[in-house]
C-alpha cells in the first residue's frame, strides 16, 4: 500500500505549492506597485533635494489589494473560469450512447477512487482531449472533447478519465487551475501596467529638469528592475505553471493506471489522442496545462532535453506511453503470463 | 525531576494510544463503507436483470438455458447472507452467468443493433465495472485495516478498538481470474 502514503505526500505538496503561489502572486504584485512608488518615490527626492511631497504609496497599496481580490476569486472561481472559457457545456442527461457512457465511466472511476462523482462536461471539438478542474473532490469537474468520445473506445476512456480523476484524488486540480488564473491575471496586468508606463514614462524620466546623485541612480535602479521584472512575469509565470504540470502528468498516468489496472488502454488512448494532430481549438493558452495532452500542438512537448523540459507542458507522449506499456508488462509478469523474450 | 518524567512518558503513551485507536476506527469504517458501496452496485445489477431478460426473451428463445441460468443466479444471489465469502461466491456465479449470456447475445446481429438492447447492455457493462471498481476499493481498504491491526505497535491496541480481521473478496471464478489480452509492441507513435 505505497500508494496510499503517496497519495498523501503528494496532496501534502500540493497544499504547500498553492500556499507558494498564492504568497508569490501578492508578493509580486506588491512589488510590482510598492516598487513602482518606491522608483517614483527616489525619483522626486532627486529633483527636489530631499524635499518630498510624494509620501503616500498608492500605486502600491491599490496593486497589491486588486492581486488580493485576483488571487481570491480565482481561488473561488477559477473552475467555472476555466469551463466558461473552453465553452464546455454541462452533461447532466445523455443524448447519445457516448455521452451515457462517458457519465457510466466517469461513475465507475470515482467508486474506484472512493471519491464523490465529478460534474461532467463536454466540449465540441473535433480534437480528442480531456481536462480535469475543481478546488477539490466535491467541487471536481471533468471535461472531454467530443472528438475524444469520438475517438476512443470504452476502455481507453476509461483510462482517460482514470488519469483525470488521479489529478482530482492528488488534488492537482487545485494547484493547476488555481495557477492557470493566476497565470492569466499575470499576462494581462503585465501587459496593461507596461502600456501604462509608455503613457506615464515621462514622470519618472526626468527630462523637465537635470537631477543626478545618489539618489537619482537609485531610482534609475530600482525603475529598471521594475522593468525587468514586469517584462519577465509573464515567461517566468508560465514556464513555472510548465513545471508543475509536466511532473503531474506522469504521476495522474501512474494513478490512473492503479485504478483501472489497466495501463495498456490509457496508453493507447494516448496512441489515438497523440496522432490527432490538429490542435484543439476551444482550449486556450491559459488552460493548456490542465489538458491530458498538449492543446496546442507543439512540437516542443515530443522532445527531450534541456529547452523541451523548460517549455513544455506535458512529458513526451512517446516517454508517457513507454512507461504505462512497462507498468501492463510488470502485470502480467506478475499474473504469470509475460511473453518469453 | 523522575516524577516529571514519568509524567512526559506516560503523556506520550496516552497521547500514542488515543490517535493509534482513532487511527484504527477510521479505517474500519472506511472498510465498512466500502463494503456499503458494493452492495449499492450489487443490487442494482439485481434490479436491472428482469429488464433484460425480459428484453431477450423474444429473440432468444431457444437460448432458454442461459437465461434460466441468469434468473437462478440472480435469485441465489438476492438470497444469500451478508457475509464476504458467501457473498463473494453467489455474485461470481452471476457474473459468470451474466458473462455467458452476453457471449451467446453476441450470435444475434439483430439483438445487438437493437437500441434498447444496446443500451441495457451498456447499463449492465458498467454496473459490472462499478461492483469491480467498488470491489477492488474494498480490498485496498481493507488490506491496510488487516495491516494496520497486525502491525506493531498497532497491534497493542486493536483489541482496545475491537478491530477484527476484514475479509477479502476472493475470485473464486477461473474465468473472472482471466488476464485480459494486451498489445505490448513498443512502436513509437506517429507523428
Amino acid at each position: 500500500m505505497t500508494a496510499g502514503a503517496n497519495l498523501f505526500e503528494q496532496q501534502a505538496r500540493n497544499r504547500r505549492l498553492t500556499v507558494a503561489w498564492l504568497v508569490l502572486f501578492i508578493l509580486f504584485f506588491a512589488w510590482l506597485g510598492f516598487g513602482g512608488d518606491l522608483a517614483l518615490y527616489l525619483a522626486a527626492a532627486a529633483r527636489t533635494e530631499g524635499q518630498v511631497a510624494y509620501r503616500f504609496p498608492w500605486i502600491g497599496v491599490v496593486v497589491t489589494t486588486i492581486a488580493a481580490v485576483t488571487a481570491w476569486v480565482s481561488w473561488r472561481k477559477g473552475p467555472q473560469q476555466v469551463l466558461w472559457s473552453t465553452g464546455a457545456r454541462q452533461l447532466i442527461t445523455p443524448q447519445s450512447f457516448e455521452e451515457k457512457q462517458l457519465l457510466d465511466v466517469v461513475e465507475e472511476m470515482a467508486i474506484a477512487a472512493g471519491l464523490p462523482r465529478p460534474k461532467v462536461y463536454v466540449i465540441d471539438d473535433p480534437d480528442p482531449n480531456a481536462f480535469a478542474t475543481g478546488r477539490d473532490a466535491p467541487t471536481a469537474c471533468i471535461a472531454v472533447t467530443t472528438g475524444l468520445l469520438a475517438a476512443v473506445n470504452r476502455e481507453e476512456l476509461q483510462g482517460v478519465v482514470a488519469h483525470e480523476m488521479g489529478h482530482v484524488r492528488n488534488l492537482d486540480v487545485r494547484l493547476m487551475t488555481l495557477i492557470a488564473s493566476l497565470v492569466g491575471v499575470i499576462v494581462v496586468l503585465s501587459n496593461g501596467m507596461g502600456r501604462m508606463l509608455r503613457g506615464g514614462g515621462s514622470l519618472l524620466g526626468g527630462r523637465g529638469r537635470k537631477a543626478s546623485g545618489p539618489l537619482a541612480l537609485a531610482a534609475l535602479v530600482v525603475f529598471v528592475l521594475w522593468v525587468i521584472t514586469l517584462i519577465l512575469a509573464p515567461f517566468i509565470s508560465r514556464i513555472m505553471a510548465m513545471a508543475v504540470s509536466r511532473d503531474r502528468e506522469y504521476l495522474a498516468d501512474a494513478t490512473g493506471a492503479e485504478l483501472t489496472r489497466n495501463p495498456a488502454a490509457l496508453a493507447s488512448a494516448l496512441q489515438k489522442i497523440e496522432t490527432h494532430e490538429a490542435p484543439t481549438t476551444h482550449i486556450k493558452e491559459g488552460a493548456a496545462h490542465l489538458c491530458i495532452a498538449d492543446p496546442l500542438g507543439r512540437d516542443v512537448n515530443l522532445k527531450e532535453g534541456r529547452l523541451a523540459d523548460l517549455l513544455a507542458t506535458h512529458p513526451p507522449m512517446a516517454m508517457r506511453i513507454t512507461r504505462l506499456k512497462g507498468m501492463a508488462f510488470q502485470q502480467l509478469k506478475a499474473a504469470g503470463k509475460a511473453p518469453t523474450a | 525531576m523522575g516524577s516529571i518524567l514519568l509524567l512526559v512518558v506516560l503523556a506520550v503513551i496516552v497521547l500514542w494510544v488515543i490517535s493509534a485507536y482513532n487511527g484504527l476506527i477510521s479505517l474500519k469504517n472506511q472498510t465498512v463503507n466500502a463494503w456499503k458501496q458494493i452492495d449499492v452496485q450489487l443490487k442494482r445489477r439485481h434490479d436491472l436483470i428482469p429488464n433484460l431478460v425480459n428484453t431477450v426473451k423474444g429473440s432468444m428463445s431457444f437460448e432458454k438455458d442461459t437465461l434460466q441460468a441468469v434468473v437462478d443466479a440472480r435469485s441465489k444471489a438476492m438470497a444469500s447472507g451478508g457475509g464476504v465469502k458467501e457473498t463473494a461466491a453467489a455474485e461470481g456465479a452471476l457474473t459468470g452467468a451474466l458473462g455467458k449470456l452476453f457471449v451467446v447475445m453476441e450470435r444475434y446481429p439483430d439483438l445487438k443493433s437493437s437500441q434498447n438492447v444496446r443500451d441495457l447492455q451498456e447499463e449492465l457493462s458498467s454496473t459490472e465495472n462499478k461492483i469491480a471498481f467498488a470491489r477492488q476499493l474494498y480490498n485496498d481498504v481493507a488490506t491496510s485495516y488487516n495491516t494496520k491491526q497486525q502491525q506493531f505497535p498497532t497491534n497493542l491496541v486493536a483489541g482496545l478498538a475491537k478491530a477484527e480481521h476484514a475479509e477479502l473478496w476472493e475470485i473464486e471464478d477461473q474465468a473472472e481470474r482471466a488476464v485480459p489480452q494486451v498489445d505490448l509492441s513498443l512502436q513509437k507513435p506517429q507523428g
